[in-house]
């Protein structure tokens, strides 16, 4: 019997198709993705059947993506974790024991206690990955159940991914702003406030293979179906580029330059919105007089973009009614990552291109739900402990509370040095950083084991946890939590309506540890009643998940012009949650940091610039971290569908240059330079600059021996093996990830003796 | 069957983003094996074209495999492939309503596997 769209995809929480369940949720991993997708589970039996895309999601209108689609494969693989495991053998054999909860839990208290007696709580330090829905769970145990005041990235060098964005844009703007596609309307597209913006000026990120920071990259083909035209500044050509107005091909890492050279040609050309530069904006002058050290001739010079292109793609930006950023990754991942933003954003922001429909959106957590890496940071750590956080000497954006993590090159240092004391326990949640995160892999290889005890969370047993791990316990992947999600918004719910074996979700993890530890600080039964506490603590959200979890989605009226309506300080006034009251182009509060208050370029610690007898050696200019649309970061290495579609590393090379070195679509090669190396096979890209190599991150070989000397091949294909840790900008934030440099050769039989997992973990490195 | 009441899928060549959903929704869809593919994502380019742009295009190609999602389309859903795409760019339809929308965008391309 036929059956209309309305009975067979409702908009209820569950309902009966046949002898299967429905419910609704949403994808908030792990697997990992930052997204969020609306998707419909089909269950029997304690079992996930099928997987679809819930049509009467307004964030994705019932699409996916492959890994979504492939979701049922991950949920049942043979190599997933089921129960804890304590290691039985070294650190590396891979030797584990099944253990139960119980045991893990009495293994981890009595570690934590002794570490805390003889070394003191900020000994220990609570690690993320990105991805899964962990921003807010590890840190509350790092602060109220370890007593430590050291929450951070595992290893990602100055922190650079978003934070250095959202602290600098935090500082200036007092907000985060990100580009409109409708997406914090229930009617999208229809609302009648939205409008299409004319020109969406994409910039350092794919956002059609990259799960960019809730924003769903086939929004902007929405918009180009809508009539939105692009800019997009990649060295690669990537779709979005090649159906581009402009396509600005940059130097990799001169994205700060780039930036300027757009505001001088905008400023001197008048192009920028007076009056709202005259009422809104702080500091014009002093940006102006810095925009004259960057001529268009000079900045053409820096960043290989011809000079005509950046003025006609400044001009046709600004005349946009209105234009929209959509800035990714690749503008953290630099030195100048900060001043990069700062010169980007300030584009957008002298066009008046801010929080008026289809631009630059200021955008809060949903009904300000707390959701961030701070939870619990003032509540439960004492003044002093938190003054013992690292990096917080150093570097005043973190003292002052701007950034809410240890500083991730910091807490290496202090493995590696014990100072300004030393670091004896390391808990990874959902982190595999010697697989990806941290630049310099063989260096954290070696500081990880160094530890008295380390604790690993994750889905797969992973090359980090073969590696260090003492206790590796088995989380629930996001049919199997219950959980929300309040990054911007809509708020959202998973449901746990599946059980794996004895996996538990992150949040039952913690609560449980947190229990154990420090009971006083963890007064809830289950996980529902800590998600409740958490909406608790919202002054505007009143209900509870059983609530949320029956409306899968909540959407809150999105504001408008919200500085006109004194809907952005706290003191009711119009105007910007900054010092001035205005949104600052010269940053008030960098100056008093003794910081550069204006955007500023400066060359990557190497390149043909700033190291150009080096550059002889190492010819090319490296990117590492090029995304795939089947993979999210380590993950999904396992699954057959995905390893069909991408079985092997790439990187991307100029098919000329690869025709005169002899190398052809598909052969193996060694990228190496002055810190290591690693192989990955050559895809050729007609595009590409002749002085660009493009490297894929994240790779290791679940189908490989797990113990040492093969680790999982994990540092066989590592792009990390050529990046170096502690290279960051004044401010703490920025790393040269996207901008290296070496050379390129064909991996022989007699130069691919030695593979680097060998020679890291057996040869004492490269 | 008659032509007028035969079905088919028409594509977007202008915002295929060659994000091999479609593949992979069919591959569930009929329960394909490692190596089938009920439909198959093709490149052109990128190749630089004389005016200075770039040839750089997506066509999704329904093998001898595609059933049209009989079993699917059979209580009232879509396409695997159609209800997935990840732009939104694929349509499913009877021939007659395809080849009208077809003819209202250029770059628009119109299989009918059966
Ligand atoms: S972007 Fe893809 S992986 Fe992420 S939630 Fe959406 S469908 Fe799933
Ligand atoms: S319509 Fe054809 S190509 Fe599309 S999912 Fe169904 S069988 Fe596969
Ligand atoms: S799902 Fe749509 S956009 Fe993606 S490859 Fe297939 S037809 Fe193209």
């Amino acid at each position: 019997m036929m059956s209309t769209y309305d009975e067979l995809y409702r908009k209820e929480w569950q309902w009966q198709e046949g002898d299967l369940t429905v419910t609704r949720s949403m994808q908030w991993s792990g697997p990992g993705c930052h997204n969020g997708c609306g998707l419909l589970y089909y269950t029997k039996d304690n079992k996930i059947v099928k997987i679809e895309g819930d049509p009467n999601s307004p964030y994705n209108q019932g699409r996916l993506c492959m890994r979504c689609l492939n979701l049922t494969e991950s949920l049942e693989h043979k190599d997933r974790l089921k129960w804890p495991l304590k290691r039985i053998g070294e650190r590396g054999e891979n030797k584990w024991q099944r253990i139960s909860w119980n045991e893990a839990l009495d293994i981890i208290e009595a570690n934590v206690r002794k570490i805390q007696k003889e070394y003191g709580p900020e000994s220990i330090c609570g690690m993320v990955g990105t991805g899964r829905n962990i921003c807010w769970q590890v840190p509350l145990l790092t602060y109220a159940g370890f007593g430590s005041p050291n929450f951070g990235y595992s290893f990602l060098s100055g922190d650079s991914c978003f934070s250095p964005r959202a602290a600098f844009i935090a500082v200036t703007h007092g907000d985060f702003s990100v580009c409109d596609c409708s997406q914090f309307h229930e009617d999208r597209y229809d609302n009648p406030e939205y409008k299409v913006p004319e020109v969406i000026l994409i910039w350092g990120n794919n956002p059609i293979h990259s799960n960019s920071d809730d924003f769903l990259g086939h929004w902007i083909v929405e918009l180009m179906k809508r009539g939105t035209r692009l800019i997009v500044v990649d060295p690669k050509l990537t779709w979005l580029a090649g159906r581009a107005e402009y396509w600005l091909q940059l130097r990799p890492g001169t994205d700060a330059a780039l930036g300027l050279g757009m505001l001088n040609v905008i400023i001197n050309e008048n192009l920028y919105d007076q009056e709202f530069v005259e009422k809104w904006t702080y500091g014009f002058e002093e940006l102006a007089e810095r925009v004259r050290q960057y001529p268009v001739d000079k900045v053409a010079e820096i960043t290989w973009v011809p000079k005509e292109q950046i003025e006609e793609a400044a001009r046709f930006f600004a005349q946009a009614k209105p234009g929209a950023i959509q800035w990714g990754l690749k503008v953290d991942q630099s030195v100048a990552g900060v001043p990069a933003a700062q010169a980007i954003a300030t584009i957008g922001a002298i066009c008046g291109f801010i929080d008026i429909p289809g631009s630059n959106i200021y955008i809060r957590d949903a009904y300000d739900i707390l959701s961030s890496y701070g939870t619990g940071y003032e509540e439960f750590l004492s003044p002093e402990m938190r003054a013992k956080r690292l990096g917080d000497e150093k570097y005043p954006l973190k003292r002052m509370g701007v950034g809410p993590t240890a500083h991730a090159d910091s807490v290496l240092v202090a493995l590696e040095t014990g100072k300004p004391y030393p670091v004896k326990m390391l808990w990874i949640q959902t982190s595999n950083p010697i697989a990806n995160m941290g630049a310099d892999a063989p260096r954290l290889y070696k500081a990880i084991r160094t530890t008295d005890f380390n604790v690993v969370v994750d889905l797969y047993m992973t090359p980090t946890a073969v590696a260090c791990a003492d206790l590796v316990l088995p989380a629930g992947m996001s049919p199997e939590r219950n959980g929300y999600k309040t990054w911007w918004h809509p708020l959202r719910s998973t449901s746990k309506i599946v059980q794996y074996y004895e996996c538990k979700s992150d949040e039952q993890i913690v609560l449980e540890v947190g229990k154990r530890l420090a009971p006083q600080n963890f007064p809830w039964e289950t996980d529902i009643d800590l998600i409740n506490w958490m909406f608790s603590r919202s002054a505007t959200y009143k209900e509870d998940f059983q609530t949320l979890q029956q409306k899968v989605t909540d959407y809150q009226k999105y504001e408008y012009k919200k500085y006109e309506k004194g809907l952005l300080r706290f003191d009711g006034e119009t105007g910007f949650n900054t010092p001035t009251g205005k949104l600052e182009l010269y940053s008030t509060l960098f100056a008093e940091w003794g910081l550069d208050p204006l955007p500023y370029f400066e060359e990557p610690p190497y390149s043909p610039v700033s190291t150009p007898l080096k550059s002889k050696e190492y010819p090319f200019i490296l990117t590492t971290g090029a995304r795939s649309l089947e993979f999210f970061h380590s993950e999904h290495r396992q699954l057959k569908t995905m390893r069909e579609f991408h079985p092997d590393p790439l990187f991307d090379i100029n098919s000329e240059i690869a025709a005169e070195m002899g190398i052809q679509e598909g052969d193996w090669c060694w990228l190496e330079n002055h810190n290591g190396r690693c192989r990955q096979r050559a895809h050729l890209d007609p595009a590409l600059s002749r002085k660009v190599i493009r490297a894929e991150h994240g790779w290791w070989f679940p189908e490989m021996e797990g113990s040492e000397p093969a680790l999982f091949g994990v540092f066989d294909s590592n792009s990390n093996n050529l990046t170096e840790q502690c290279q960051n900008g004044p401010t703490g934030y920025g790393a040269p990830y996207a901008n290296t440099i070496c050379k390129v050769y064909k991996a022989t039989e007699e130069n691919s003796l030695d593979l680097p997992s060998l020679v890291v973990t057996r040869k004492g490195g490269f | 069957m008659s032509n007028y009441n035969r079905y088919g899928l028409l594509i977007d060549l202008d915002f295929c983003t060659g994000c091999h959903t479609c593949e992979v929704a069919c591959k569930q869809a009929l329960d394909l094996p490692t190596g089938q593919f009920g439909i198959k994502v093709h490149q052109e380019g990128p190749r630089k074209l004389e005016n200075g742009k770039w040839e750089y295009t997506f066509v999704p190609f329904p093998t001898s495999l595609c059933n049209l999602c009989e079993d699917r389309v059979k209580v009232g859903k879509l396409p695997s492939c159609v209800h997935h795409c990840s732009p939104g760019i694929m349509h499913y339809g009877t021939i007659e309503e395809l080849t009208a929308k077809a003819n209202a965008k250029p770059h628009m391309v119109l299989f009918a596997p059966q």
